[in-house]
């Protein structure tokens, strides 16, 4: 199997036969999902996207990662979890540098983006999130309408043509399936959209500027069950085209999104794997105490 | 055992001790009530005292001519009683002192909202509130003494006492009260946008005008109604600075009245009490009121529109 095979998937969706499914579809797919997450052996062979080496963090004087290095492959989900202040969350955040805006933080080891340390000198920060996208935990639409949201990343990226906006807005809320709910109304206020498309508009906005990489800090914990499903299964789909870490509290959800997991305790990564392998045959104590509900 | 028994007998018993509690809870309340109750009265008062002298006036000087005269001269024959003279004065002061603090308070606010780093704006803020404590009849002086004598090395026509004296130091005095109130606006947006903007290869620059003020507008605004409201108002040192000619102009540098001033000039002149004369100043007053009430009735109902965009 080559790797184009592989990454199209076992699910052919091309963007214009989702935009042309309806909605209520999608959510019902949830229970295909698990047989399609990749196995060890298929993460192995795709590339490495996003690779660290040695992560430590501080804030101050408080040290919150300890040695963190993680593979993180394209074309895969990567779930981040553990319990609260385990640093999963700040490990998420040095991929597209937002902790540089926290004073007194501090990076020591290496982040390679295609082989290309993040946090060297001279690298263009405004650059790199543009290639690695960021969703957050409270979804944050602007107030402005739902076409100035999503053509916000594009216009500061120097974008000035309507009809490469109108395009880029369309493609982009078509991929976070949000098109054929707004696209009657793309000049409302976004603040007048659900809490759960609301989340979906902040995925279309992320993925406005055209990245590499999508970075999800528990993107569905506010929401309600059934936007929960619709974007789990968008970050499904997002995975063929996108590469997607994603931090979750949730550990069903780890389970039925994301291809790789990485279990966070106390600031340290104690165990990576393969989702299948990982919930069912963890190889260390504590994330087996974890995943059971032993503690967390 | 016993004590539970009496406790039982306490909620049906009416004691004395609990006779004394009930009467005592109700005085604070009547004592704090009457507490609100003097602001209130005051100002009721105020209101009717204001429209009782106006009323006086307005029966020998029809509500028309005081609205639309152009030329205000109650103390000199042949008397006039216009007030836009008057009205104009405080326009030009008022205009001119926004225009100088606006730009200026924005940019202030701006900075320590969004670029300054926390020990800069632990130093500035205090600062700022060193300059909003500075007396106005302070500011009026150095409105005489300095910036006069500027004015007049720079531009030679204009007068001793002219506008842009007063434009100038009433601009700073109601520079801290824009900074302030913008500022806190500004960092009341929530942290989420600008993570957001940022998270989306935004500058600092990108944020701040396309998402900060925009969604900080019409706090902003109402922030600079009310600095404009306390420049209609401002007295003392309009008195000192801006002369006492109520004259139709548009230009800073000649001397003119602005509606407080001409207030001061009577209160403080040997104009007899209870004369027509002497009413002007409460017709006077009660434009004035209306004007500062408008502004900050627009300012509130500009607050209230963000309100509603938020929620």
């Amino acid at each position: 199997m080559s790797l184009t095979e592989l990454a199209l998937g076992d699910r052919p969706t091309s963007m214009t036969e989702t935009s042309s499914q309806e909605i209520p579809l999608r959510v019902s797919s949830a229970k295909t999902r698990k047989k399609n997450l990749r196995s060890a052996a298929e993460i192995a062979v795709r590339a490495k996207k996003v690779e660290t080496r040695n992560i430590d963090f501080f804030y101050g004087s408080n040290q919150a990662l300890h040695g963190i290095s993680l593979d993180i492959h394209e074309h895969c989900v990567t779930a981040l979890i553990g319990p609260s202040g385990c640093g999963k969350s700040t490990f998420l955040r040095c991929l597209n540098r937002m902790n540089d805006m926290i004073d007194e933080t501090v990076v020591r080891g290496d982040i390679l983006l295609d082989g290309v340390d993040i946090y060297q000198r001279g690298t263009d920060v405004v650059e790199l999130r543009k290639r690695v996208g960021m969703v957050f935990q409270k979804s944050n639409p602007f107030p402005k309408s739902i076409f100035e949201n999503v053509a916000y990343g594009p216009r500061v990226a120097g974008v000035r043509k309507r009809g490469v906006l109108d395009e880029i807005v369309e493609k982009s809320l078509r991929q976070a399936a949000l098109w054929d709910e707004v696209s009657h109304r793309l000049n409302d206020s976004a603040l007048n959209l659900s809490g759960g498309q609301q989340q979906r508009l902040c995925i279309a906005r992320a993925l406005a500027t055209g990245p590499d990489v999508l970075l999800m800090d528990e993107p569905a914990s506010a929401l309600d069950p059934k936007s929960t499903a619709a974007v789990e299964d968008l970050i499904f789909e997002l995975k063929d085209t996108y590469t997607i870490v994603i931090v979750t509290h949730n550990m069903q959800q780890a389970a039925r999104v994301s291809d790789q997991t990485a279990f966070f305790y106390e600031g340290r990564l104690i165990e990576v794997g393969a989702t299948n392998e990982l919930f069912t045959r963890p190889k260390e104590k504590q994330t087996e105490d974890y995943i059971t509900g032993r503690f967390g | 055992m016993s004590s539970a028994i009496s406790s039982r007998k306490q909620l049906t018993n009416k004691t004395a001790a609990v006779g004394l509690r009930t009467v005592f809870e109700s005085v604070i309340h009547v004592v704090l009530l009457a507490c609100a109750a003097v602001s209130i009265i005051t100002t009721v008062g105020i209101v009717f005292v204001l429209l009782a002298e106006s009323l006086q006036f307005f029966r020998e000087v029809s509500v028309w001519e005081f609205l639309t005269g152009t030329r205000w001269s109650p103390l000199l024959k042949p008397q006039h009683f216009g007030i836009l003279p008057l009205f104009c004065g405080t326009l030009l002061v008022a205009g001119g002192s926004a225009l100088l603090a606006i730009p200026l308070g924005l940019g202030t606010a701006i900075y320590l909202s969004e670029y300054a780093s926390v020990t800069v704006r632990e130093i500035v803020k205090p600062l700022l509130e060193v300059l909003a404590g500075i007396p106005s009849v302070v500011y009026g002086y150095l409105a005489v003494v300095f910036v006069s004598p500027v004015i007049r090395d720079t531009i030679e026509s204009a007068d001793l006492f002219n506008a842009a004296n007063a434009c100038i130091v009433v601009g700073i005095m109601i520079l801290p009260m824009i900074v302030s109130l913008s500022e806190d606006v500004l960092r009341s947006v929530p942290y989420s946008l600008r993570e957001g903007a940022y998270a989306l290869g935004a500058t600092k620059l990108d944020v701040t005008l396309g998402v900060i003020l925009p969604a900080a507008m019409s706090g902003i605004m109402a922030s600079c109604l009310l600095a404009i409201a306390r420049a209609v108002g401002e007295t003392m040192a309009v008195t000192l600075a801006a002369g006492a000619t109520p004259k139709m102009t548009l230009n800073p540098f000649e001397g003119i009245q602005t509606m407080t001033a001409y207030i001061v000039q009577v209160s403080q002149g040997d104009t007899p009490a209870g004369t027509l004369e002497y009413r002007t100043i409460f017709a006077v007053g009660l434009a004035l009121f209306v004007s500062t009430l408008v502004l900050n009735i627009a300012a509130r109902w500009v607050l209230l529109r963000v309100q509603e965009k938020y929620e």
